[in-house]
């Protein structure tokens, strides 16, 4: 029972980074001059082998140098350089979004990749050492390393004790222990060992080590396509293909009417129906989705998880260090027959100062707080001799004044009054089944003075529920997510735990395979599954999970499985991720949504324009009433050019997230994206056309 | 009781008629689409054509189905215009010009009925009714068929069977349409439409002269015409033809014929996904479209400019005085809005605008509530992609009646939504590039334009309703809306198919509240938006020159 050493500092209780005040998914501030330090690289980008991964962009690309070849042909139009300038600041706004998108990656990565700098290896090769640079190890060799040493690569400790400063990967400062044997074995390449020695077999090969992929990840190097991603892509494109459709085939409908249409104005047209809002935004979208997990210490080891996430059904939740603190706390004292609630508290507090478990600490604390009992140290004491608490006694006390007092599990303590040729009193037992029975672990206290060894009453400990872990699982109700407690407790100590907390069920007395059959059984029925794990035996649930959250403190077994990482080793963060998940298909949703909605008061700008001339009916369409027809084009396509631009720091920070029902949900979005999309830019381009006719001599 | 009044009026009736009939019919098209037994005569049918009714087809067997089926039809129906000189019963009339038999053939089996040929001066008797009147019946319920194909894709788990193309295409024809069709011939005949295999009767007229008639088996056809939303007339005029369409009555009834089967439908697809709610919003989606039409075309009908609308009461060029301008409205709404393309009344002559509603109605890919099938799985095809949009932002990956839409589903959905605006707007635009298919214009300037315009949105979506003036019997004509018509028929097809195929394959999602509600009105809304959003805007340009132009002149 009182077993649990920590092995790292411990973590704030808390869930980082949410607020529920702020009822949003936090999100990394966005600096204007980010878009100026990027501005190369989105030049760079103009390379058509790379514009033409974006299909709508590289429309946009083409028509930018088809204007501009047509205005070189006739260099005394304004209205060609104008259209051309302004749809070169298109795709160039397009790539600057990637570009700021993964600029903010980059920084991480430079700090990452200090820490891999050129280690020497030392090898271990028949019992002897030998010096190798770190890039030449291989899978199985065996590595030592002392203090000071910087660890050369992946790999398990197989020998030895050794504290490890991880903070180049977790930026957490306080050392971790690492040792051989159990799940707290793996070691990562880059970190630094701080005392003792060990050795490590070498798990990965150098350039695949998980250092070497984090770099990746945040720079985006080994970003590919998520399924959504590729769904939305092939609309985007079908789109863009109706909208070149309805645009080439214009010229011969315009000559029949008895007008000629310019190149160049096809091409305005061209971009302005097409998603180009989008189109230049998607990719900046998920670049950014990856790096809000990056910032709260989350690895993806796919952008595929991510989205996973977003569609997650079932949250299974461990219970210890997820659900409630850690430990089991002191909730009551009571008294047995013959005996009051203070002298429980007294003996009780007594007999716990020399149990060091927080357990122990727990009794003390509610002695203080509830009963007032000054919390007394064991030197006050003179001449007592101590127990202190054991895991072969299962019992802790002191022997002071002629007066013996012991405290713990149940079984201990009734052995110890009948040795001690004491009875327990009858309502004892009663006790012990009532707190059994409510979930909690009943501890015994007894004392043997003069007037013989008897039971004085019971400690009720209790697992504490974390604070706000009902509301957050309401939420998750709400967004309809079912959360599943996973604990080795028994059926009715985790039912109590369960009903506490508001989770929808639990599993009790749970072995790796009862959750992996648990698992499978969520996925028959379609649901997707989410799910913490450090444990090498919890390595085939975490690969089978949809969304298998590895704890950095685990093995590396666990981390191989699992397809997300958490460097802070927060299993709470689960929830955190599902939101991440679901706000990056909500930014793509919403954008989407807002460029096609775009495209209707474009049309009202551009067809009068075209067409007024000849058919002068089509005026009464000009419902903004645009200044010129020249200025009308133009003025659709600057704001097509600037809507990306206002939108960056959207995509970067993903549209806001409350969790609520998808109904609220999509209400909310609609409302903003839908409708604003369709309102907005009447508003946007009647002021542009507005300021352009202020020029002089347009 | 002033024309607007009784416009309203009518449009009660229609909806009242089309609400009775929409459970009972709709749960009765469900029940013939999932019993196990087969009746004896289409057993006989079965043995006839040598197909196992039994065998479980995955959607490439049950689109060779619908290919080869589709493609006899073609020829067969080809061959006989071409021999009609040498059948009986063809009151002397020649065999079909080359050109003009495919496009017939071609036009009939797609369920377009599209007639670049006066019915009652080119077609006898056996190419009537064993050749017209019969694709009447069987490219109806291959459309039919292929909805419910696309119904089982959603209802179906974990299987990539859809049911079996021979035994849809059997059950639809004999079980639904045939009784149907039967029935509404009786009525119609009992309100005066003719019925006879009489010959050619010369009749002398009020002033003098004389003129022609025809007899024929008319009501029978005329019946299948708008049940089956065919459209194609037995004669020229089409449902304004008094043979045809003999009262104010018949006329409301043949909208009601025209409407209640895609309507039902909806109701078909609620219960064979287990859910009628899901129908329910599918429904609500298709009225407030075809409601929303009908108002506007009622307006720019009713909205008379000048002296000699106003004296009219409307804008009566072109419509008959039995049927004035409300009714007339809402069969041109109907019947553009269904795969139909039969006319009471003459859509070249409507308001700039009023024409323009019957080509936006077309071009919306006739979905509201569309063609008997087709119309289901148009809408369907809008619904995924709505539901894609919509649901990304809900957060998560979009799913519709617990399928996943992942890259696969969204690539044959895209390409579906492509195919006719591609043939509409290419077509078109070639047509008016070359020098001489101009020529089969009789109007010049926007009206013109819209002619041509028309024709091709017509075939392309199946309707075959023509804007009158264009002379479509040429050589150029008669190939290009042809191809567009199979086109615009079978590649759609082959979308919806691979899409049902590839849904029955998924296991299915559950619903949670993190759910995205299908059955809800937002949705309903969301869907209209889109439609009309993402559908519409690609016509834009085009409309804008052709009634756009013309209306707000």
């Amino acid at each position: 029972m009182f077993t649990a050493t920590a092995t790292r500092a411990p973590h704030s209780d808390v869930p980082t980074g949410h607020k529920p005040a702020e009822g949003r998914v936090g999100a990394g501030l966005f600096d204007p001059k980010q878009l100026v330090r990027s501005l190369p690289d989105a030049f760079r980008k103009l390379d058509p082998r790379v514009m033409v991964k974006s299909p709508v962009m590289f429309v946009v690309w083409i028509g930018s140098v088809l204007t501009t070849v047509f205005s070189f042909k006739d260099p005394g139009d304004w209205f060609g350089w104008a259209i051309s300038a302004w749809l070169w600041l298109t795709v160039v706004f397009a790539n600057l979004a990637e570009a700021v998108a993964e600029g903010r990656g980059k920084a991480q990565a430079d700090t990452l990749r200090k820490a891999k700098t050129d280690t020497v290896a030392r090898r271990l090769v028949g019992g002897a050492e030998e010096q190798v640079p770190g890039t030449d190890l291989r899978i199985g060799d065996l590595v030592v390393c002392e203090a000071g040493d910087i660890i050369p690569g992946d790999g398990d400790v197989v020998e030895g004790v050794a504290s490890v400063d991880e903070s180049a990967i977790t930026g957490e400062s306080a050392p971790v222990i690492r040792e051989s044997g159990g799940d707290r074995s793996a070691v990562t390449g880059g970190t630094k060992v701080l005392s003792d020695r060990i050795v490590i077999k070498i798990t990965t090969k150098p350039g695949e080590t998980f250092i070497d992929r984090m770099i990746n990840l945040v720079e985006g190097a080994a970003r590919q396509k998520t399924p959504n991603e590729i769904a939305l892509n092939i609309l985007l494109a079908s789109l863009t293909i109706v909208f070149l459709l309805a645009v080439v085939t214009l010229p011969p409908f315009a000559d029949y009417a008895g007008t000629h249409l310019t190149m160049v104005v096809l091409v305005a047209l061209l971009v302005c129906l097409i998603p180009t809002t989008i189109g230049a935004l998607l990719s900046a979208i998920g670049i950014a989705g990856m790096d809000r997990l990056v910032q709260r210490n989350v690895l993806a080891m796919s952008g595929r998880a991510v989205e996973a996430a977003g569609d997650v059904s079932t949250l299974l939740l461990d219970k210890t260090g997820t659900i409630t603190l850690g430990n089991r706390r002191a909730a009551e004292f009571v008294a047995v027959s013959g005996t009051t609630e203070a002298e429980v508290a007294d003996a009780a507090q007594l007999s716990s100062l020399a149990d060091e478990t927080p357990e122990g600490r727990s009794i003390v604390v509610l002695a203080k707080e509830k009963y007032g009992l000054r919390e007394r140290h064991q030197g006050e004491l003179v001449g007592a001799a101590w127990i202190a608490f054991t895991a072969q006694t299962r019992m802790s006390g002191v022997d002071a004044d002629g007066r013996s007092i012991r405290k713990g599990a149940a079984g201990s303590v009734v052995a110890w009054v009948e040795e001690q040729g004491g009875t327990v009193a009858e309502d004892a037992g009663a006790v012990v089944d009532r707190i059994s029975e409510a979930g909690g672990t009943p501890l015994l206290v007894a004392v043997h003075d003069d007037r013989g060894a008897r039971v004085l009453g019971v400690i009720h400990l209790k697992d504490v529920v974390k604070d706000g872990m009902r509301e957050r699982f309401d939420e998750l109700r709400r967004m309809g997510i079912k959360t599943v407690m996973i604990t080795g407790d028994n059926p009715l100590t985790a039912k109590a735990i369960a009903e506490e907390a508001g989770v929808d069920d639990f599993l009790a007395e749970a072995t790796p395979e009862d959750k992996m059959a648990l698992i499978k059984r969520e996925q028959a029925g379609g649901k997707l599954v989410a799910m913490t794990g450090d444990g090498t035996n919890d390595a085939p649930a975490l690969a089978q999970a949809d969304v298998g959250v590895a704890m950095n403190t685990g093995t590396s077994a666990a981390k191989e499985a699992g397809n997300m990482v958490d460097l802070d080793s927060n299993p709470t963060k689960l929830i955190e991720i599902v939101e991440i998940g679901k706000q990056l298909l909500i930014t793509r949703g919403a954008l989407t949504t807002f460029s096609i909605a775009n495209d209707v008061a474009k049309y009202f700008a551009i067809i009068p324009a075209l067409f007024a001339a000849v058919y002068p009916g089509l005026n009464s369409l000009n419902i903004m009433g645009l200044e010129s027809p020249d200025s009308a084009i133009l003025s659709a396509v600057i704001f097509n050019a600037l809507i990306i631009i206002a939108l960056v720091p959207l995509s970067l920070k993903g549209v806001r997230y409350r969790p609520v029902s998808a109904d609220k949900m999509l209400r909310r979005n609609l409302t903003i994206y839908g409708i604003g999309g369709l309102i907005a830019p009447f508003i946007g381009i009647k002021i542009i056309d507005m300021l352009i006719s202020l020029i002089p001599g347009l | 009781m002033g024309p607007v009044l009784a416009g309203f009026l009518q449009l009660l009736a229609l909806i009242g008629a089309l609400a009775l009939a929409y459970v009972p019919l709709g749960n009765y098209m469900a029940k013939v689409f999932s019993a196990d037994k087969h009746w004896r005569v289409e057993m006989w049918v079965y043995r006839g054509i040598g197909a196992d009714p039994d065998a479980k087809m995955r959607w490439p067997a049950y689109l060779r189905g619908v290919l080869a089926f589709s493609a006899v039809g073609v020829l067969f129906l080809y061959l006989l215009q071409r021999i009609q000189g040498v059948l009986p019963g063809s009151f002397g009339f020649s065999s079909i010009e080359p050109a003009q038999a495919f496009n017939t053939a071609a036009s009939f089996v797609t369920n377009t009925n599209w007639q670049s040929y006066y019915g009652e001066q080119a077609m006898g008797h056996i190419v009537q009714t064993a050749g017209l009147a019969v694709q009447n019946f069987v490219s109806a319920a291959v459309g039919i068929a292929v909805a419910v194909a696309l119904v089982r894709g959603f209802a179906r788990s974990r299987t990539g069977e859809l049911g079996n193309f021979w035994a849809d295409l059997v059950r639809g024809t004999i079980r639904i349409l045939l009784p149907g069709a039967a029935i509404a011939a009786i009525v119609l005949v009992a309100c005066g439409a003719i019925q006879n295999f009489s010959g050619i009767h010369e009749v002398g007229q009020f002033m003098g002269g004389s003129q022609q008639w025809n007899g024929g088996a008319v009501a029978s056809q005329e019946a299948i015409k708008e049940f089956g939303t065919n459209g194609g007339g037995y004669f020229n005029a089409n449902s304004a033809h008094p043979f045809e369409n003999p009262t104010p009555f018949t006329n409301l009834f043949e909208i009601f014929l025209l409407l209640v089967i895609p309507f039902a439908l909806t109701r078909t697809f609620g219960v064979m996904v287990g859910s009628v709610k899901q129908g329910y919003a599918i429904l609500a989606a298709m009225c407030t479209i075809w409601l929303g039409f009908v108002v506007l075309m009622m307006w720019t009908e009713f909205a008379h400019h000048g002296p000699a609308l106003q004296a009219a009461g409307g804008a009566m060029e072109g419509k008959e005085v039995r049927f004035g301008v409300g009714s007339s409205s809402i069969f041109a709404v109907s019947t553009t809005l269904t795969s139909t393309g039969a006319v009471d009344s003459f859509h070249s002559s409507f308001t700039g605008l009023g024409g323009g509603i019957t080509m936006l109605g077309m071009m919306l890919g006739e979905i509201a509530p569309g063609g008997t099938g087709s119309g289901l799985y148009g809408m369907l095809i809008m619904a995924v992609i709505a539901v894609f949009i919509a649901g990304l932002m809900v957060g998560r990956t979009p799913e519709y009646l617990g399928k996943k839409i992942g890259s696969r589903e969204m690539k044959l959905a895209a390409i579906y939504i492509l195919i006719t605006p591609a043939l509409v707007l290419v077509f078109t635009a070639i047509s008016m590039a070359l020098p001489t298919p101009p020529h089969s214009m009789l109007n010049s300037g926007a009206h013109g334009f819209s002619e041509v315009l028309y024709a091709f949105t017509s075939a392309a979506n199946n309707n075959g309703s023509a804007f009158a003036g264009l002379n479509a019997n040429t050589d150029w004509f008669n190939t290009m809306t042809g191809s567009a018509m199979l086109l615009g028929r079978f590649l759609p097809m082959v979308f919806v198919l691979a899409l049902a195929g590839s849904l029955a394959e998924q296991k299915p999602v559950p619903v949670t509240a993190g759910t995205l509600r299908t059955d809800k009105p937002l949705y309903a809304g969301l869907l209209v938006g889109t439609i009309v959003v993402i559908t519409g805007l690609t016509y834009f340009p085009a409309l804008a020159l052709g009634p756009l132009a013309e209306g707000l002149a």
